[in-house]
């Protein structure tokens, strides 16, 4: 995979390439976007359509996703404060049918944003993440529910700049503590399922990001999984990419009835593997 | 000694001293239609041009900052260069109304574009850039991308470019324009990671450039803990009166530090309660600080993204 970004103008291309080695599907599925259907800020709902529609073919093929108003919800701000940070909250009400989400920010350099598989041991009611966005652009959530079938919803969010966005430190000052994380849980109570917040350090470089100082970007390195267990049982599996904002933020649900310690295991493209693991709290007590 | 450059000439009326941007209307220096867009002598020799409390337009050419010059028995030196090309361009040929004395020093005090994208106008000058020592590695992550976003804004032509420091400042420093010193501070990370303060020694005035907001809602962009420190550090200085980097050209140092310390830590406290409280972020940024409402312009445009700040740094304590 390149690794450094000679010129400005090679970027989307090479993302492109970027995205195309990344098996964010089980299937292998890769993703490419048209430099034909270049983002901008003035397309029209056609033009948005036809971007989805290549992108949708390249990640599911010719599988039919439905559109639903039920199965999936997408809250984001309509015009983000910051558009290297867009807080995304994903709500599925009909929890016990998901197997699992993927998330797509149709505009941004590397569309494909995140896929999570859910485990036994997750109540997949809700996720929240943390997104950069790239231009105006449309958000899609397809869901995927456990006899096999996919729906989608979608939303529109205001923002530019949040994978080019510098970090406002040093590249060494934003790899500090590289891999280092937090699971915090909300209060616990019987019978319900538990709320956990991870937090893993790492800049998620999205290779967009200058540094004139080799006159060249940063390369992209960014967490390409994680995989969070509970005892024995599956959790989540979250395969990521640069559009996720840097030091990742990922709320998601425990069922109550889980046991053991939890698990978490984060990789990055660059082959750097972080693994921690937690008491979480018990719901019995 | 004191500078002899408040001559008579160049001094600004009582009137228009007393009335502010509301009777500028009929000053002949007004060339914009953007009020309060004119040079007043703030001190002995000290010019400033009070930045309106807004985002770059097309129409404003970014200069919204309050910039201007000190002038010494020698040479002159810009407090802070502009927000553009044209914004520059603008202050050299309002220097040059004044007086012909040499160009000496243009001060970058921080890495954002509404105070140093000016910096090109001074080229021909040759003057000391002087600027924070971390000020060049900012400019090499950031400068192309605030460039690109005011070509968008303004056109290539009025954008100016990136300008490094040519005295980059570790700790102190001072320059002699004649008559007069200015003494520079510099800071650790607070409103931006590279902020630049300095002091006139003929006035007594502090220049904290953006350490200080008034009016205009602060911008978090450096260390919420660390501005709070640095705004302990300018109190410790003891100034009397401060050209703040947006507000009114000359306040009162104490209440006006007050003002943004009141802010900053009831957005630290604020911010702090809500992550131990799993207050999730997109929450917070509608909840927090918002008892600062009313007393901030731009509030609405800065806050939420003062907390998304606020939050990132606070949450790994």
């Amino acid at each position: 995979m390149t690794r450094s970004i000679a010129k400005p103008v090679l970027v989307r291309s090479v993302l492109a390439a970027l995205s195309l080695a990344l098996p964010l599907v089980g299937a292998g599925t890769a993703l490419r976007t048209s430099p034909s259907l270049a983002a901008g800020a003035s397309d029209d709902e056609s033009e948005r359509l036809a971007r989805w529609k290549e992108i949708r073919t390249s990640i599911f093929g010719d599988k039919t996703i439905a559109p639903t108003d039920s199965l999936v919800k997408i809250d984001a701000p309509v015009r983000a404060l910051d558009a290297s940070l867009v807080p995304i909250t994903l709500t599925m009400p009909e929890k016990d049918k998901i197997a699992g989400i993927h998330l797509v920010i149709d505009d941004n350099p590397s569309p494909y944003a995140a896929h999570i598989a859910f485990g036994p041991g997750a109540d997949a009611g809700e996720i929240k993440l943390r997104v950069r966005v790239n231009n105006y652009t449309n958000i899609h959530a397809v869901v995927e529910t456990k006899d096999g079938r996919l729906f989608e919803t979608t939303k529109f969010v205001k923002a530019s700049g949040g994978c080019s966005a510098p970090m406002g430190m040093s590249d060494e000052e934003a790899m500090k503590g590289m891999g280092d994380m937090k699971l915090k849980f909300a209060e616990a109570q019987p019978g319900r399922p538990v709320e956990a917040t991870l937090m893993i350090r790492h800049p998620n470089f999205s290779g967009m990001q200058m540094n004139q100082i080799t006159r060249d970007y940063t390369p992209a390195r960014y967490i390409n999984k994680v995989a969070i267990t509970r005892g024995d049982q599956a959790v989540l599996t979250l395969d990521g990419d640069i559009s996720i904002a840097s030091n990742p933020v990922i709320n998601f649900g425990l069922q109550p009835e889980g046991q053991g310690p939890i698990k978490v295991v984060a990789t990055d493209n660059q082959n750097g593997r972080w693994e921690h693991s937690f008491t979480a709290p018990s719901a019995t007590n | 000694m004191r500078a002899d450059a408040g001559r008579s000439r160049w001094s600004t009326t009582r009137r228009s001293a007393l009335f502010g941007g509301l009777c500028l209307c009929c000053l002949p220096t007004l060339g914009r239609s953007a009020e309060g867009f004119d040079l007043q002598e703030v001190g002995p020799g000290i010019f400033i041009r009070r930045g309106p409390d807004a985002e770059a337009t097309p129409e404003n050419d970014d200069a919204i900052a309050n910039i201007g010059f000190i002038v010494g028995d020698r040479s002159v030196l810009v407090t802070e260069s502009g927000g553009s090309l044209a914004d520059g361009a603008w202050l050299r040929a309002e220097i040059r109304k004044r007086t012909d004395k040499p160009i000496s020093h243009v001060v970058l005090t921080h890495v954002h574009p509404d105070h140093c994208f000016g910096a090109a106008a001074f080229a021909e000058d040759k003057p000391v850039y002087v600027g924070h020592h971390a000020l060049r590695a900012a400019l090499d992550a950031r400068g192309e991308y605030y460039r690109g976003r005011l070509v968008e804004i303004l056109g290539a032509d009025r954008a100016g470019s990136v300008v490094y420091p040519t005295l980059e400042v570790t700790d102190g420093a001072e320059v002699d324009l004649g008559g007069r010193a200015v003494r520079f501070a510099a800071h650790g990370a607070a409103h931006t990671n590279c902020d630049l303060s300095m002091r006139d020694s003929a006035s007594g005035i502090l220049f904290p450039a953006d350490l200080l907001f008034v009016t205009r809602i602060p911008s978090l962009d450096g260390s919420l803990v660390g501005w709070l420190k640095e705004a302990d550090r300018l109190r410790a200085m003891r100034a009397t009166k401060a050209v703040p980097g947006h507000g009114p050209r000359l306040v009162d140092v104490a209440p006006a530090l007050d003002d943004l310390t009141r802010y900053l830590t009831i957005l630290r406290d604020e911010t702090r309660k809500a992550i131990v409280a799993d207050v999730p972020i997109e929450k917070a940024v509608r909840t927090v600080a918002q008892s600062e409402r009313d007393r901030w312009v731009l509030f609405d445009t800065y806050n939420g993204r003062n907390v998304t700040q606020a939050f990132k740094e606070l949450e790994w304590e």
